[in-house]
């Protein structure tokens, strides 16, 4: 909570080619397992970037990395030059926001309330203001409504807000958690599978989502095993399979790889992985 | 369940079947007894029902009721007015915003329940039917016949399920009784009820008054209650006739009229709180309204800890240990080794502040546990604390606490001059003592409900929800959990010191066996947590009912001896098992049920 000045609200999007985040040779083992060897990656400003992968190839353990819920055993990761503090909500006030694969919101909870957790990091108000109730507990909590409302607005559940966010339908869910990741202003948007179990139609919705956010000045990189949203989406991708990282480039040299085809689908046969999903 | 009730498409034999009721009469019949047998009842409380004044309360007088017959005529005249609406009388409308069925139903069950208790009370401890009087048989045939009225009206009957033929003995007997419970829960069901209409600010005030005016009745009733029979007849017509209120629609309305003055029904609240020593003509009953306002507010305070930011602390009580202690020890008191005497604000902020390094001392190394864990390492700083001040004896370790002879003859307060002790005269009432701490206590209970509500409602209470929630997430929106945990857990044991301070007082001593965690007498840690469940988690009102209630119902039922800890149980768990929510279901969970009105979770849950 002290922390929570360091970065200023609007990201520097504007600058082209700096790095925001910037992991080098992150490896993570457990026990004698390493679900993650060596793994540099790197996110420019205004970038997106895809990280693709078969199951258990260690996505969702490297992205565990990048957000502090668990510190490598090797290797470093900077955002923006500072080396990450190994907690995960340190992690979020110096300003990388995430998703999780399945859904983690607070069930119980409105929606407006939702996000206004993410607005957490963004606030100061403590125990005492929110006891006493000067004015200054007013303006900011009016000035948070506002900015929930704005993200609500953005993401399309404004008419929402009230609502238990246990009662919205799945793809709703998966919106205001990128909302309430949003809420954080963060520099860096992590989204672990954001269209899983969506249909053709909310894949296109959330792909529309991720440019907007983009557009707004925020990086973006993006675990996910639809292959037609990925590679419409990203400027770059990774590949990881068993832990290491096996090429990264743009789409059309990924598509062509053959080192990715037999990674996914065993051997190279005619069905190019642009056509078909991966499960 | 709502693909059964809605009219099924099944042949015209079966339809009817499906709309009948559950005995066979005709509607109009039906209605009509269960009219004349309510108000024949109203009437017959007027009569003597027994011919002696041995059976308490003196059933024998013609020309008014008395004792359980007032209870009777009450549930009399509400079955009456609600068949009176059931007609669809144009006044009477607003009585039934949910329909008037299934609360007629719940009403007559009401009246039948009290007087047939009143009349099998009378005949056992009389020994004999012999006992009654005219008015005594006369009443128990009009209640049943309001009560067969009541049944006989039409409902929805849920389709059978079809039985598999297949199916021998148990697995037959177990189809069959689903299917009647079924048909119970069917009976009772209520529709949502209307929107309420939005009235003039002054009526929806007047309205609450009238609500807070009677919630005070009831509570001073009860709390009045003289013997066993009028008790345990209070709490049937009471439980009842809530619920057929509430079938009726009108607790919705209610509530939703409040959430919309909370202020007002806030400060109301309290203003009628502060009118129940006024209600009492001596100083007996005052002494229980400070114990429940004691134990109210601890449960309160302990609400913040479980029911917001959902960390489980079975120790709780040491908490207001740790407060009494404080302010017994520079009370002035002759056995406390601490020759000193502060006056009564100091003694609540040293109070408040040992409660609140305590509890920063058992959080800080205990909050990185998570759920079961927590709760045992809690438990176990509970106890320690009660072990501790029974060992600073000055045997066992420094006379600090007087080891288990505790801190007596604690003298009362005196703040500004007035004598806490006294008796005081105030417009023609007397206030005892207790009385006086009863208005002190109501200050604490303010505090802490205001507490409750500013910080629930704020980025830190918000942030508390969310470690409920899902502690992972939360922490991935930047909540710096153990901080935030601690923050609750030390406001927590806070306001339980503050509440000990009072506490210490009242009691005149404080031994370290009031601290137990089990125990029969209230607060213990179990009962605290038992009243935070029952009321309601995350709830301001739901620990005070809940409270009121787990204070009284052992207090008043001593006749159960033992067994009043089975009962409590028993009671428990069948309300875990029929409304988990609580008896003041929280805010969330109400906009949870408000959301999916139509949808399958009401029938389901109206049931209950």
């Amino acid at each position: 909570m002290t922390t929570d000045t360091t970065q200023g609200t609007a990201p520097d999007a504007a600058v082209p080619g700096a790095t925001v985040l910037d992991a080098r040779g992150v490896t993570m083992r457990f026990g004698g397992l390493t679900a993650v060897r060596g793994v540099d990656l790197t996110v420019g400003a205004g970038e997106i970037v895809g990280l693709i992968g078969p199951n258990g190839a260690g996505k969702t353990t490297f992205f565990n990395c990048l957000t502090g819920l668990y510190v490598p055993t090797e290797g470093e990761v900077r955002y923006r030059g500072t080396v990450l503090p190994p907690k995960s909500f340190k992690v979020t006030a110096a300003g990388i926001a995430r998703t999780f694969q399945n859904i983690r919101l607070f069930a119980n909870m409105t929606v407006l309330e939702n996000v206004l957790v993410g607005r957490h990091t963004r606030t100061k108000e403590g125990f005492w203001s929110a006891v006493l109730r000067g004015p200054g507990f007013h303006r900011a909590e009016r000035a948070s409504r506002e900015r929930a409302m704005e993200l609500l607005d953005f993401v399309g559940l404004a008419a929402k807000a009230d609502h238990l966010a246990r009662n919205l339908p799945y793809g709703e869910q998966r919106k205001l958690e990128i909302a309430r990741a949003l809420a954080s202003e963060p520099g860096l948007l992590l989204l672990d599978e954001p269209t899983a179990g969506m249909n053709p139609q909310e894949t296109r919705t959330t792909e529309e989502l991720v440019f907007a956010i983009r557009d707004m000045g925020i990086a973006v990189l993006v675990i996910e095993h639809d292959m037609r949203f990925i590679f419409n989406l990203c400027d770059r991708v990774a590949v990881l399979v068993q832990g290491e990282k096996l090429i990264e480039g743009d789409s059309a040299t990924v598509q062509g790889d053959e080192r990715v085809i037999a990674a996914y689908l065993g051997e190279p046969i005619e069905n190019a992985p642009g056509k078909e999903n991966d499960r | 369940m709502t693909t059964q009730t809605t009219a099924p498409d099944t042949p015209g034999a079966r339809k009817a079947d499906a709309t009948g009721g559950l005995l066979p009469l005709p509607e109009k019949a039906a209605r009509a007894l269960a009219l004349g047998g309510s108000v024949l009842t109203a009437l017959s409380t007027f009569l003597a029902w027994t011919w002696t004044a041995d059976f308490p309360g003196d059933l024998t007088v013609y020309g008014y009721p008395g004792g359980l017959q007032v209870l009777v005529l009450v549930g009399a005249l509400l079955a009456t007015l609600v068949a009176l609406a059931s007609y669809g009388l144009k006044g009477l409308r607003w009585l039934v915003p949910a329909g008037a069925d299934p609360a007629l139903r719940l009403a007559t069950l009401a009246v039948f329940t009290t007087s047939w208790y009143t009349v099998l009370a009378i005949s056992a401890d009389l020994g004999g039917l012999v006992n009654l009087e005219p008015g005594g048989f006369l009443v128990a045939l009009a209640s049943l016949a309001a009560l067969a009225g009541a049944l006989s009206l039409p409902f929805r009957r849920p389709e059978p399920d079809p039985a598999d033929p297949d199916d021998t003995g148990w697995a037959k007997t177990r189809h069959g009784l689903a299917h009647a419970w079924a048909t119970t829960k069917a009976v009772f069901a209520a529709d949502s009820p209307r929107p309420v209409r939005a009235l003039p600010p002054y009526a929806e005030i007047l309205i609450i008054v009238g609500v807070l005016a009677l919630g005070l009745t009831v509570f001073t009733y009860g709390i009045g209650t003289e013997y066993d029979e009028q008790f345990i007849g209070f709490l049937i017509t009471a439980g009842l006739g809530f619920a057929a209120l509430n079938k009726a629609g009108l607790i919705s309305h209610a509530s939703q009229i409040t959430a919309r003055h909370q202020n007002i029904t806030t400060c109301g609240a309290f203003v009628a709180a502060a009118l129940f020593p006024f209600t009492q003509t001596d100083d007996q009953y005052a002494t229980l309204g400070v114990y429940i306002l004691i134990f109210a507010t601890v449960a309160l305070g302990l609400n913040i800890v479980v029911g917001l930011a959902g960390l489980l602390d079975l120790g709780y009580v040491a908490f207001l240990g740790v407060g009494a202690y404080a302010a017994a020890l520079v009370s002035g008191s002759p056995s406390s080794p601490f020759d000193v005497h502060f006056p009564f604000w100091a003694a609540v902020l040293v109070g408040a502040a040992a409660s609140l390094v305590f509890g920063v001392l058992i959080g800080a190394p205990t909050l990185r546990l998570r759920g079961d864990y927590l709760a045992i390492v809690t438990l176990g700083f509970g106890e320690i604390f009660r072990i501790t001040a029974n060992n600073l004896d000055g045997t066992s370790g420094p006379d600090i606490t007087n080891g288990s002879n505790g801190v007596s003859s604690i003298p009362n307060l005196d703040v500004l001059g007035f004598d806490f002790g006294a008796q005081h005269d105030l417009g023609g009432y007397t206030i005892g003592r207790f009385a006086n701490y009863f208005f002190l206590m109501l200050v604490i209970t303010a505090v802490v409900v205001l507490v409750f509500r500013r910080s629930g409602n704020s980025r830190i209470g918000r942030a508390w929800v969310a470690i409920r929630e899902d502690e992972t997430a939360a922490l991935a929106m930047g909540i710096n959990g153990f901080r935030v945990k601690l923050i609750a857990f030390a406001v927590g044991a806070c306001l339980a010191g503050l509440a000990g301070t009072v506490q210490a007082h009242v009691t005149y001593t404080v031994t370290p066996e009031q601290y137990l965690f089990a125990g029969p007498i209230p607060p213990n840690s179990a009962f605290l947590l038992a009243a935070v469940v029952l009321g309601g988690m995350g709830t301001i009102s739901g620990p005070l009912i809940g409270a009121a209630l787990l204070f009284l119902i052992p207090n008043k039922l001593q006749f159960l001896g033992n067994y009043q800890l089975f009962a409590f149980g028993v009671a428990l768990i069948l309300l875990m098992r029929f409304r988990p929510e609580g008896l003041i279901p929280n805010r969330r969970r109400q906009l949870e049920f408000h959301e999916d009105a139509e949808a399958p979770t009401l029938l389901t849950k109206a049931g209950a």
